[in-house]
């Protein structure tokens, strides 16, 4: 099993990599983009002995204590099975 | 009475830290490696510069699971004095010992430049022999050193007096333009709630002898040097902790 | 390892002339192999014999040039030959330095490129046990605004060069923990499809703490040490050694990426092994990876390696052994340890969490001799690959510069040469100077480095030369960068010869006394006969000055095809100056220091005449900028007076004469008066007296050679002239004196210039930025 956590900045928290990256480009004419928002993307590969609920408890807390500083981050995730 | 530099894989100011204790505040210091399972007596920490880990993650966020850094709660929950220097600054955020956290600096590249920096409590053990308003000229060398926090938590720190140090002009003036990185109130240096630990972006380790262009930075090592003495002749108390 | 168990020789591969090809190995080279071996190589040592006899590794066009060039004296410890040249800094003190190119990476991936060829050079210098002890780099980039000569693709790409290579460099060695000290950055159009990255570094070491990459005693354990072998960078130096062609940019996925993480654990972890006695010889992978250490180290001590790749740490799956062979993964080492006492050091890396595994062991026959599942795959003479490698006596052409001799008329019309009457704006003009890219601020380029970590960095970027202390001791190192390929272009003997003397003027200036000199070959491609004539014309100018200033070169590094589409660059030999200072407290800052003080020019006492004066401001940076154009010839040099004045520069700093000097160069004297009021907000009230019938642009800004900027008390004055009247070659002329915030040049009693100082510094501080600012995308 896999998991993939994906970490960004809290919406309430200035991301200015991500404006620069869409002001950017905004200037090289590419229309339609409204907001840039930049993260991190990790992949766990789990070793299989956890079952889903077990896995999906474990990524948690993993992404909450350690890849996230929740003083300005957030994150999302998902797992994908049997990969 | 003795001082120890936290030493992680990947700091790299701290012999720089060890040099300015050893050889110019003449005390007695000693590394203390990541994985030490005590703080060997020491009755000051420092948590010196550099990248903890390569600063991979975030910065600091590896650091603060060292061994180490949980006797360092322990002792700084107890009272003891602990200054963190940049990426000692932002493992103490990370670690919890700190409020808010460092981001990456607003113009989004690393500086390395002479700033100078208002006094702003002289109520701390890091401070006593400073004048309230007096400006300093200490270097910064950091990429993320924007200090953000919430507004709650901005609120205390300015009402209990726990912001040490802000980014000001040579004339200790708080504008926008000697704010080097964003920080929010051009915050450089805070306090915890028990005022036994400060974290600063600037380097008072590369400021301490006037052959590297300003000794302004020392002021603050002898200021943790007098506190240490006059808690000394006071109580042992420290000591024993960090002794567990 | 039981060789004796094994087939007798590798299994031979089939040679095509394609093979051959893709290798670059030409059919003579090939016979040699054959001949070296006894017969036909195996794939795996094909692919050695490539690397190793590529010009990147073998020098093997410029190696019987390179001979002519100094390198001994007294301070000298170590020459060419080793990882890095290594002088007496006195005090029991060593130092140990050495530049490189890390041309090609840098432009095929900018921040990867520059950021490993900083690890590269941090590894020549602590293999050596030497800490590093300050960095900086040479950096040549295309230009950065528009013209007819260069369109907005190339300009928008120049961009993003820049920004990847000063972010790389900042990036490894901020987080390696060694100050970068500046260095020098330049723009011209030749190198906007050849960048140019050259990376300076220098270390201390006890003298009698030395290592050196040397393989000893039959029996003892070869180690592996750090980053696990991945498949990166394979053929990186075939690449180094060849022009860039359509394409290119798809050999992408090879570029090796850089951990200064890593490296810095590797230094730490290396050092304290250093120091347990068990290792016998140590050299890092660098180009061509675990074949050139092992079989360089082998031919240093006269015996052999056997390796078996089995042991090798692979991060990725399935490598075969030619693929681990010329695998450039960065943060390797290589070392031979005392047999019996392998676990000593084994136990030091384990601490600092690095892989360290016996893969060898030093064998009688001076062979390198690759074992991998069971087989033999290369067995090879040590000194085929190294002393023996092809040596080539390329044609040396002759060259000259496609550019006029002589001032064109609209050049000089445009000086108002014939119409001194001319109403030419002489404040204009020193502003477009300053805001120009060789000259403008390069702050943007030095705050992103790290330049005071280690905290002994008495000066930083911006100053005349870097100047580290050393402690425990009360002395200094000052080291400066230089080189001028348009001058070079113009006369490469000349050019290179002024690129020593620049070098060591800015460390002279510092209060040091210039003592080695490391060097960086740029050039082109070196089957074309002209290109040769540049390299061997160069060599020659350095030799010359190197001899003249007592600075012998202690090594280096030679890059060729530098070349694009058969674009070259304009030759480019960049110049690094290692002094002494005998008491660091007495450094010379570069920065005008308080109002009042007297300001002397201190020159040759014999000027050129007007006709040479002519020809050589076509070189200038005003000519360039100004003028639009490009003749003549770099200023002439006489190398006697050049020593003349660094003598009395330490002589002025041992007596605590001078509150500040500086050297005369890109801009001429108004520029460097310029540069001098920025730091301080301390400007100049200057007077210049010179021949009526000369352009005032040409007394402002012609960069005659061997010349500086003074400023000191005026109860100095008399001293500094005692001093130099020892001198018949040299002249002292007291110009004026030092303002609060006014910059003011009288020429002949009438005002040229007369500006705010701070107005000045505002068009100089902001243009890099300025530049770059439209296009960059962080």
């Amino acid at each position: 099993m896999k998991a993939h956590v994906y970490v960004t900045l809290k919406r309430t928290v200035l991301d200015p990599q991500g404006q620069t990256i869409q002001n950017a480009l905004r200037k090289m004419q590419y229309q339609g983009v409204k907001d840039v928002r930049q993260g991190k993307y990790f992949v766990l590969e789990l070793d299989g002995s956890l079952d889903a609920a077990a896995a999906k408890a474990e990524v948690e807390r993993i992404a909450k204590d350690v890849l996230t500083n929740p003083v300005i981050e957030e994150f999302t995730y998902k797992l994908e099975e049997g990969a | 009475m003795k001082f120890g530099v936290l030493v992680f894989p990947g700091s790299n100011c701290d012999h720089d830290t060890y040099n300015v204790i050893s050889e110019i505040a003449k005390q007695p210091v000693t590394m203390l490696w990541h994985d030490s399972p005590n703080l060997e007596n020491c009755d000051a920490i420092l948590v010196p510069g550099g990248f903890a880990y390569g600063d991979y993650l975030r910065t600091g966020a590896i650091a603060r699971f060292s061994p180490v850094m949980q006797s360092v709660k322990k002792f700084a929950a107890d009272g003891g004095v602990v200054l963190g220097i940049c990426n000692g600054f932002q493992i103490l955020t990370e670690a919890g010992l700190l409020p808010g956290a460092l981001m990456r600096n607003a113009g989004l590249k690393y500086i390395c430049r002479q700033v100078y920096l208002r006094t702003e409590t002289t109520n701390t053990p890091f401070t006593g022999t400073l004048k309230k308003g007096e400006v300093l000229k200490i270097p910064i060398g950091h990429m993320d050193g924007n200090y953000v926090c919430d507004a709650e938590t901005l609120a205390a720190l300015e009402r209990d007096d726990r912001i040490v140090f802000r980014y000001s002009t040579a004339q200790g003036e708080i504008s926008p333009e000697a704010n080097p990185n964003g920080s929010l109130g051009n915050i450089a240096g805070i306090l915890n709630e028990g005022r036994n630990v400060l974290g600063m972006m600037p380097h008072p380790d590369r400021s301490s002898e006037s052959l590297l262009g300003s000794a302004d930075g020392y002021r603050i090592f002898a200021s943790m040097v007098l506190a240490l003495q006059q808690n000394e002749s006071r109580s042992p108390a420290v000591q024993e902790v960090a002794a567990r | 390892m039981k060789s004796e168990s094994l087939p007798a020789a590798p299994q031979a591969a089939t040679v095509t002339s394609e093979l051959l090809a893709q290798h670059s190995i030409t059919p003579s080279e090939y016979e040699r192999i054959v001949a070296a071996l006894g017969r036909t190589p195996s794939l795996t040592e094909l692919g050695i014999y490539s690397v190793m006899w590529s010009e990147h590794c073998s020098y093997k066009s410029s190696r019987v040039h390179l001979k002519r060039l100094p390198t001994k004296s007294d301070r000298v410890v170590q020459g060419p030959g080793e990882n890095a040249g290594i002088i007496d800094a006195g005090d029991g003190w060593a130092c140990a330095f050495k530049i490189e190119s890390h041309n090609h990476p840098s432009y095929i991936e900018p921040f990867q490129g520059a950021a490993t060829g900083v690890g590269g050079i941090l590894r020549d210098i602590f293999t050596m046990g030497a800490r590093p002890l300050a960095v900086m780099d040479s950096l040549r980039f295309g230009p950065l605004t528009e013209s007819k000569s260069t369109p907005r693709e190339v300009i928008h790409k120049n961009h993003s060069i820049v920004e990847g290579v000063v972010h790389g460099i900042a990036a490894y060695g901020n987080c390696f923990g060694v100050p970068n000290l500046g260095g020098e950055t330049r723009f011209e159009e030749c190198y906007s499809g050849n960048p140019l990255v050259n990376a300076f570094a220098l270390g201390l070491v006890r003298r009698d703490e030395i290592f050196y990459a040397k393989a000893t005693g039959i029996g003892n354990p070869v180690i592996y040490v750090g980053a696990k072998t991945g498949r990166d960078g394979i053929h990186g130096a075939t690449m180094a050694s060849e022009e860039f062609k359509e394409g290119s940019e798809q050999k992408r996925p090879n570029v090796q990426v850089g951990d200064p993480f890593m490296e810095k654990l590797l230094l730490e972890a290396c050092i304290e092994a250093m120091k347990t006695g068990a290792i016998v010889g140590i050299q890092d992978m660098g180009a061509a990876g675990l074949t050139s250490s092992s079989c360089e180290m082998g031919a240093r001590g006269g015996v052999g390696l056997e390796m078996n790749l089995d042991h090798i740490p692979q991060r990725e799956t399935g490598m075969t052994a030619y693929e681990m062979m010329l695998s450039e993964s960065q943060e390797r080492m290589l070392l031979v340890a005392d047999k019996g006492r392998e676990q000593e050091v084994l136990d030091v890396f384990a601490k600092w969490g690095l892989d360290a595994t016996i893969v060898g062991t030093v064998i009688a026959e001076p062979r390198l001799r690759i074992l991998h599942h069971g087989e033999i795959e290369a067995d090879i003479p040590n000194t085929s690959l190294t002393d023996e490698a092809p040596l080539y006596h390329r044609p040396v052409g002759e060259w000259k510069a496609p550019v006029p001799a002589e001032p064109t008329k609209s050049a000089l019309d445009k000086l108002g040469y014939e119409d001194q009457s001319s109403t030419r704006n002489h404040t204009d003009d020193l502003r477009t100077l300053l805001a120009s890219a060789n000259i403008c601020s390069k702050r943007w380029v030095h705050e992103q480095y790290d330049s005071m970590v280690q905290t002994n960095t008495v000066q930083g970027p911006g100053a005349e030369g870097g100047v580290m202390r050393i402690k425990g001791t009360k002395r200094g190192l000052s080291m400066a960068l230089d080189g001028n390929g348009r001058w070079c272009y113009l006369d490469p003997k000349l050019g290179a010869s002024h690129a020593v003397a620049e070098a060591a003027r800015k460390v002279a200036c510092t209060g040091a006394t210039p003592v080695a000199a490391t060097n960086c070959l740029n050039f082109g491609n070196p089957e074309k006969p002209e290109i040769m004539a540049q390299l061997s014309n160069a060599i020659d100018g350095i030799s010359e000055a190197c001899i003249a200033l007592g600075t012998p070169v202690t090594g280096g590094n030679v890059s060729l095809y530098n070349e694009t589409r058969g674009e070259g660059i304009y030759p480019t030999p960049v110049l690094g100056i290692v002094g002494i200072i005998e008491d660091v407290a007495k450094t010379v800052p570069a920065a005008f220091q308080k109002a009042g003080d007297s300001v002397l020019l201190i020159a040759p006492a014999k000027l050129p005449t007007i006709e040479d004066r002519l020809r050589e401001f076509g070189s200038s940076e005003y000519a360039k900028t100004i003028l639009g154009e490009l003749w003549g010839t770099p200023p002439s040099l006489d190398l006697s007076a050049e020593a003349a004045l660094q003598k009395c520069l330490a002589e002025f700093a041992d007596a605590g004469l001078l509150h500040s000097a500086r050297d005369i160069s890109d801009g001429g004297i108004a520029v460097t008066l310029a540069e001098g009021s920025f730091e301080n907000g301390i400007g100049v009230s200057a007077h210049l007296q010179e021949g009526p019938d000369l352009p005032i642009a040409w007394q402002l800004f012609s960069e005659t050679a061997t010349q500086v900027i003074v400023t000191c008390d005026a109860a100095a004055v008399e001293k500094i002239r005692a001093i130099v009247s020892k001198h018949n070659s040299l002249l002292v002329q007291n110009i004026g004196e030092t303002v609060k915030d006014r910059f003011r040049i009288q020429v002949n009693g009438k005002t040229v210039i007369d500006e705010s100082v701070h107005g000045l510094q505002h068009v100089w501080a902001g243009a890099l930025e300025a530049k770059l600012y439209d296009e960059v995308l962080a």
